[in-house]
């Protein structure tokens, strides 16, 4: 594939599989290369079989070596799964190191497990910008369970779970207590809790707080059909698995088959037409005022203007 | 908007020693490439799964332990198989001048032993790339 494959023409080696193909595809749509569009439409068009998993948790909670312990068991059931592992860029220099696929080597010599790692490149919420273009892609390319792994997140970047049928929240022994667990934010997105590290002595407490956390009243897209279960896993140990696994069958019946499950799908349709039209919205917009910016900061600064006024004046001169 | 460089940066093979390599990946971050780095003892097919998976710019393979004409045939055979003929392949690390001619004739573009400047190496990433062009 030396010269350019028109994107077009690499949809039908995606669709059988060609890992070169889709990874093509992938990059394209990660650089908003324009002449890939018509493709990637019609891949949108044509997705939305796979079982879409999205699991959050804080850096260094063991969610890529939790990612590959369950890829390695779904492998087991004769599923096909994508990974789209999502790593931080530099705020300075744009760049990354994008270092999940190290936790998930024993996976390298499975034709089955498709990886792709991805930076931010700016993008707030724990995704990257196409990290949902890249779903597209595999779905095309037949995988049954795409898991997306977000960054290493705080307590608030909760997106994924816009964007996923099943969202994993995973939380390591030791980093907080029962007032951590009770607060909003990202331990609400949560369609499973994974306490990671469970062969650690001080996961049971972490275990205990947020199950306390969830007796004081139902959260998340599926009352009543689902309860949030937590449960501990050791990748360590290879404990807790079965259980885990069971957990994101069950899930999965629900987010396909029930009421709440098709009001989910509409709120991940949702996301995504609004989440388009922001980024649209801010490329268009920075690309716009970039020679401006320098004159209204300088204003700004010498205290001439005032943020609200220059910066609604900024908007203007964009959308003239 | 500009597509950062995609670099796959392997060790392969029994050679422990990667501290050159994780020097030469924050050399690269900071020059605003996105970097995937490997990790320890890799196979030539695990190297090269990897790089077709995640659309690679540049692979580059660095080497201590004096396997590269052993290394290299076989991950080009592999890329080829693959259709995967135009990847940009660099080695680096410390090789004899023979290994390094002989290495350059399978394909290597570039071999970047251990006395190349950090700037060296970015520019060299960069040239490569902008050589090739659009895929």
């Amino acid at each position: 594939m030396s010269r350019y494959v028109p994107s077009l023409e690499l949809i039908d080696r995606a669709a059988k599989g060609n890992i070169q193909a889709i990874g093509r595809l992938i990059s394209r749509a990660e650089g908003g290369v324009p002449e890939a569009r018509p493709a990637l439409a019609q891949i949108y068009r044509n997705a939305g079989r796979a079982h879409v998993i999205g699991l959050t948790g804080v850096p260094g909670s063991g969610k890529s070596t939790l990612v590959a312990a369950m890829t390695a068991r779904l492998r087991e059931q004769g599923q096909k799964v994508g990974i789209v592992a999502v790593d931080p860029s530099s705020p300075y220099s744009g760049g990354s190191i994008l270092g999940d696929r190290i936790r998930m080597s024993d996976l390298a010599n499975d034709a089955g497990v498709y990886i792709r790692s991805m930076a931010t490149r700016g993008a707030m919420g724990g995704l990257a910008r196409a990290s949902l273009e890249a779903v597209d892609v595999l779905d095309l390319g037949g995988f049954d369970t795409i898991i997306i792994e977000t960054v290493g997140v705080g307590q608030d970047e909760v997106e994924i779970a816009k964007a996923s049928h099943t969202t994993i929240v995973v939380s390591a022994p030791g980093l907080g207590d029962d007032i951590q667990a009770i607060k909003a934010g990202m331990l609400e997105i949560a369609d499973i809790h994974v306490v990671s590290k469970s062969d650690r002595s001080d996961a049971n407490r972490t275990i205990a707080d947020l199950k306390h956390m969830l007796t004081l009243g139902a959260a998340g897209a599926f009352k009543p059909e689902w309860q949030s279960p937590v449960l501990g896993v050791s990748s360590y140990a290879s404990e807790g698995f079965d259980a885990l696994l069971a957990a994101i069958a069950r899930h999965r019946d629900v987010a396909f088959a029930t009421e709440s499950g098709k009001k989910r799908q509409q709120a991940i349709a949702r996301f995504r037409l609004l989440k388009t039209a922001e980024n649209l919205l801010s490329e268009r917009f920075a690309s716009s005022v970039g020679p401006i910016v320098p004159g209204f900061t300088d204003q700004l600064q010498q205290r001439e203007g005032d943020p609200y006024t220059l910066a609604s004046e900024l908007l203007a001169t964009s959308f003239k | 908007m500009v597509q950062p460089i995609r670099v796959l940066l392997a060790k392969v093979g029994l050679d422990g020693h990667d501290r050159g390599v994780k020097v030469v990946a924050r050399t690269l971050r900071d020059a605003g490439m996105d970097v995937i780095y490997s990790g320890l003892h890799r196979t030539p097919e695990e190297v090269v799964t990897a790089a077709i998976q995640e659309d690679v710019d540049v692979l580059g393979v660095s080497l201590l332990s004096g396997v590269q004409l052993t290394v290299f045939p076989k991950i080009f055979q592999l890329l080829s198989q693959n259709g995967a003929e135009d990847m940009i392949v660099i080695a680096g690390g410390v090789m004899p001048d023979e290994d390094v001619a002989e290495i350059k004739k399978m394909g290597v573009r570039e071999v970047l032993l251990q006395d190349t400047p950090p700037e060296v190496i970015v520019q060299t990433l960069t040239r490569l790339v902008s050589e090739r062009g659009e895929r």
